[in-house]
């Protein structure tokens, strides 16, 4: 079986979020690490080799820099990397990016392709079922479980209050959840292997079947109008009141905050 | 001459960063609180190769540098003391001398599942009259047959009672050195279970409360000939060896428990207001951030270079002598600070750099005290 | 592409088990300012199987015409077929914006059918409005004018960006539930209703539903929950836990607290907030009873919204509060609790 698995080098956001003194973001100053999402995606890739036997080849789109992630994944127990990179792919929104993938996943064998369900950094859940949509193959998305029988696989598919046992025939993409499983760590040993071994590294002239209309900053349908961080917040209002206006005055603000 | 780590060694640190996060911080109170030995830790370690860093592969191994395991002892230790001791006893003082003087089938037989992490590994060579002075060793070793014969005991062991493999070296004759005659030592493999093997006390300590350190007894305990580590008579000479290698771990050590101390400080100066203002902002307190810091990168420079001349020279017993004292006098200066800098907060146990003091203390006493440092550094100045 | 053609703004009305969700209620809330603003109608898309009686419910929730695609091959969510229903819909009638719920279906179904007819998709959106791209005029660009502005967070909520889709249509975004405003039903409202079959023809892509398990509530991990009602000493004994209890559970959200709480022995350690605690970032985090100590703050201070209730106004928890009052904690939780039921049971009904 061979499975591609897409990983996504993403600032860690959990692990402190950095801001300059006028309160945007500090990007440079915040780490990288590979999107839980993915990161459970391939460590679901990981166990069906495992358990089955596979070819685990990661794909990454982005900087020379997220080869990193490569690194990691193969640190992990993946056995390829591909960096797709190219000037003209940047800027790409999740259309653009999953035309750019599918046009790098063409030129690889694949029964299974898993992607995490989405990235800490856009959280759009996008990019995934499109690249079924792009390469015409079923997609089971926000997977947390999946099982292979035959020449199909197996995915419990999660929803808000239910889930579904579905059974698709391969080839198929799967996107996985965070809760789907608790990645392995790398090893010692696994790292230095790791960059020994080669990464192959795709431009745009390596896309299969996919139109320079499509791609990068300038075939992104959707267009940023406008963007700002949020600013830090420090102390709020206080008031003091009687109970009843009290309660008034919360009930207000939650409903300001569509919390309720 | 570059200062920066590859970025195999970045990769590395980031992993043994986010081990020692998610697998040892929740544990480390309660490990030092009920001086429980961190089993379940040593099981995830042995199974990401923590046990075997700078085991060959053909050895069950990771493969890596000195370096890669001296920052593996680091980064635990940051967050726990006696995490970190556990693997720089176990690699540095028992896998070390296996692999560097064992032979092939004590290599298949020993080094192989302790670089698995299937065995845990110890190091016996204190006794209650002999610590830094090896020739004041009691524990003696007959040879009757085809076995040798041990008596005696060793005190102070790391790893004590929960390791299953052990390097313990015992009297086998006397020499004449220079007209003075002078008691032969050996070293030997001793596997847990052998019949008169047995555990005395477990010592109650000031720090590294989870590391289990017991005294070990040998009464008429038989082990095979063959389990004679090395040529007869060089246990001195492999003791010592085995020790520069073990006070790189102990540096490394040193350094994480510093480097911990200093992370939770900085973190707790910016949070704590006294007078209206956080204490990061005071004068006096910035200036002893910036002591400690510089001392704290100067301690990880002496402890990386031994690391490296570990890996590329034949002896560097200055430099890991070097390392040690260093290092050691810094993680016991800079927890002290931290503690200081804490306030009240510093001397209540929920907060880490109080035990973080109390584990610093030991790297300036086990493994060749600060004092038996400056001797090995001295000697090699004025030979 | 001619975007002209493209005419209204269209919601696709989720339904599980034939029943309508509550998103497709507020997506028509939405899509009613923005049909008003481009002065054109709203359409809602019904796909499902036996679903056409659910049409009058839309109408009344401000849908003028509905477009019903019913077919067997709908009965429960698969992507294939309820893709194909959709891209067919948007062919066939062409709107100019189209959206979606942010939900386990919507952000599912939004992406592969924004990829079949190759325009964009604005993910997890919580303001639309109509607008002009770009936002400033700009020399040697055309500003396009009744443009469908997005705006979202990203990076985990650090972020805010303003999304535009100026040529292509539809415009499509999904829309978080919870955050648009339905409107009063209009009871008796009817609307246009017309039905569509594309026609579906079961191919690879229809992967087969082995079993639908339904899930029961568990308890939530404070980490995980998005509304969280924090107790402290102020409480002032384990029993009166209850009044936050009965908060948190109006408002779906879990009971957490200080270290002082777990200390006293009135709450679990697994409950607690702070820097010996666990770290939390709830969308809502009341503080009650808890005066703020720098290692409690230190675990809840990136909480979206932060209310606190105490007693003593120089407590430090009002410098970190969006909203603080300073009252009886006693006094103000029972009422809060019920007003906000009342709040609750009054936008339910």
């Amino acid at each position: 079986m061979k499975i591609v698995v897409c990983v996504k080098q993403v600032p860690d956001t959990a692990g402190g979020v950095k801001f300059n003194p006028d309160g945007t973001l500090d990007r440079g100053a915040m780490l990288t690490i590979m999107n839980p999402d993915d990161k459970a995606g391939l460590e679901a890739a990981l166990r069906l080799k495992d358990q089955y036997g596979a070819e685990v080849t990661v794909v990454t789109m982005g900087l020379p820099k997220a080869e990193e992630v490569l690194r990691e994944a193969m640190a992990m127990g993946a056995d390829k990397g591909v960096l797709v990179t190219d000037r003209v792919l940047g800027g790409a929104d999740t259309w653009a990016t999953s035309t750019t993938l599918a046009g790098a996943i063409r030129n690889l064998e694949y029964d299974l392709i898993i992607t995490g369900r989405q990235a800490i950094d856009g959280d759009t859940a996008q990019v995934g079922p499109q690249i079924s949509e792009h390469l015409d193959i079923p997609v089971i998305s926000y997977a947390q479980d999946i099982k292979i029988e035959g020449d199909s696989v197996v995915v419990e598919r999660q929803y808000e209050d239910r889930y579904h046992v579905v059974k698709a025939k391969m080839p198929c993409l799967i996107t996985a959840l965070s809760e789907l499983n608790e990645p392995r760590y790398m090893t010692p040993g696994g790292i230095f292997d790791a960059y020994k071994q080669e990464i192959t590294v795709w431009g745009r002239a390596d896309l299969k079947d996919v139109d320079d209309a499509n791609l990068g900053l300038k075939g992104s349908p959707t267009k940023i109008a406008k963007a700002s961080d949020k600013v830090r917040k420090g102390a709020g209002e206080k008031v003091s009141l009687d109970p009843d206006e009290s309660v008034s005055y919360i009930v207000d603000k939650l409903k300001v905050k569509h919390v309720i | 001459m570059d200062f920066t780590l590859s970025k195999e060694h970045e990769m590395a640190r980031a992993l043994f960063k986010e081990f020692a996060e998610k697998e040892v911080k929740p544990l480390a109170q309660e490990v030092d609180e009920t001086e429980v030995f961190p089993r379940e830790t040593v099981e995830k370690m042995a199974k990401l190769g923590f046990l075997g860093i700078p085991v060959p592969k053909e050895y069950g191994g990771q493969g890596c540098d000195p370096l890669t395991y001296a920052m593996c002892v680091e980064e635990l230790s940051k967050v726990c003391g006696t995490t970190g001791v556990i693997v720089s006893a176990h690699t540095s003082l028992c896998c070390d001398p296996i692999m560097t003087y064992g032979t092939e089938e004590q290599k298949q037989k020993y080094l192989v599942p302790l670089a698995k992490g299937e065995k845990l590994g110890a190091f016996g060579l204190t006794e209650p009259g002999a610590g830094t002075d090896a020739q004041g060793q009691q524990t003696k070793a007959v040879l009757d047959g085809e076995e040798w014969v041990l008596n005696g005991s060793k005190c102070f062991i790391t790893n004590g009672k929960e390791a299953d493999v052990y390097v313990i070296f015992a009297i086998t004759g006397t020499v004449e050195k220079r007209g003075r005659l002078q008691k032969e030592i050996s070293a030997f493999i001793v596997e847990k279970g052998t019949p008169g093997f047995t555990f005395g006390t477990k010592e109650k300590k000031m720090g590294i409360r989870g590391s289990s350190t017991y005294e070990l007894i040998f009464t008429d305990c038989r082990i095979p000939k063959e389990n004679l580590l090395g040529q007869q008579g060089k246990g001195f000479n492999i003791a010592m060896h085995t020790l520069d290698g073990g006070r790189i771990g102990i540096a490394s050590q040193a350094l994480g428990l510093a480097e911990g101390a200093l992370d939770n400080t900085i973190a707790y100066v910016k949070e704590r207001k006294q007078f209206g203002r956080a204490i990061g902002a005071f004068q006096n307190t910035q200036f002893q951030l910036a002591d400690m810091a510089t001392k704290v990168e100067a301690a990880q420079l002496l402890v990386y270079k031994a690391a490296m001349a570990k890996a590329t020279q034949k002896v560097y017993s200055v430099e890991a002598a070097k390392a040690k004292l260093y290092a050691a006098e810094v993680a016991m200066e800079v927890t002290t600070k931290a503690v200081q800098l804490h306030g009240g907060y510093g001397y209540i146990r929920e907060y880490d750099v109080e035990r973080m003091m109390r584990d610093a203390k030991i790297t300036e006493i086990y493994e060749g005290t600060s004092e038996v440092q400056r001797m090995v550094i001295s000697g090699a100045l004025l030979k | 592409m001619n975007l002209e053609e493209y005419k209204g703004v269209y919601v696709f009305a989720q339904q599980v088990d034939n029943e309508i969700s509550s998103i497709a209620f507020e997506l028509l809330g939405k899509a009613k300012d923005l049909a008003k603003d481009l002065n054109t109608d709203v359409t809602a898309v019904l796909l499902g199987s036996g679903v056409k009686a659910l049409a009058d419910q839309l109408a009344e929730y401000g849908a003028d015409k509905v477009i019903v695609v019913d077919d067997p091959e709908l009965k429960d969510y698969r992507t294939e077929p309820y893709a194909h229903a959709l891209s067919s819909v948007i062919n066939q009638y062409k709107p100019e914006i189209m959206l979606v719920g942010a939900t386990a279906i919507g952000r599912d179904l939004g992406p592969r059918v924004s990829a079949r007819v190759a325009t964009g998709l604005t993910a997890d959106c919580t303001v639309l409005e109509i607008g002009d791209f770009p936002l400033q005029a700009v020399p040697g660009q055309e500003q396009l004018h009744n443009q469908l502005l997005m705006t979202r967070p990203a990076f985990g909520g650090n972020t805010i960006a303003t999304i535009a889709c100026p040529y292509n249509r539809p415009q499509m975004a999904t829309v978080r539930a919870g955050v648009m405003q339905k409107i009063d039903p209009i009871k008796g409202a009817k609307a246009n209703v017309e039905e569509f079959n594309p026609g579906f023809t079961p191919d690879n892509k229809y992967v087969e539903i082995l079993d639908i398990v339904k899930s029961v509530a568990e308890t939530v991990d404070i980490m995980d929950a998005k509304i969280l009602v924090s107790g402290g000493r102020g409480v002032g004994s384990p029993e009166n836990f209850k009044i936050l209890e009965d908060l948190a559970e109006v408002l779906g959200g879990t009971v957490s607290c200080s270290r002082a709480v777990v200390d006293s022995g009135w709450k679990p350690k697994d409950l607690q907030v702070g820097q010996t605690g666990k770290t939390v970032r709830p969308n809502v985090y009341f503080a009650i009873g808890i005066s703020g100590a720098i290692q409690h703050v230190a675990g809840m201070e990136e909480s979206d919204i932060i209310v606190a209730i105490n007693k003593d106004a120089d407590a430090p928890i009002f410098d970190v509060a969006d909203y603080g009052v300073v009252g009886d904690l006693n006094k103000i939780v029972p009422k809060l609790t019920e007003a906000l039921k009342a709040e609750i049971a009054a936008a339910k009904a």
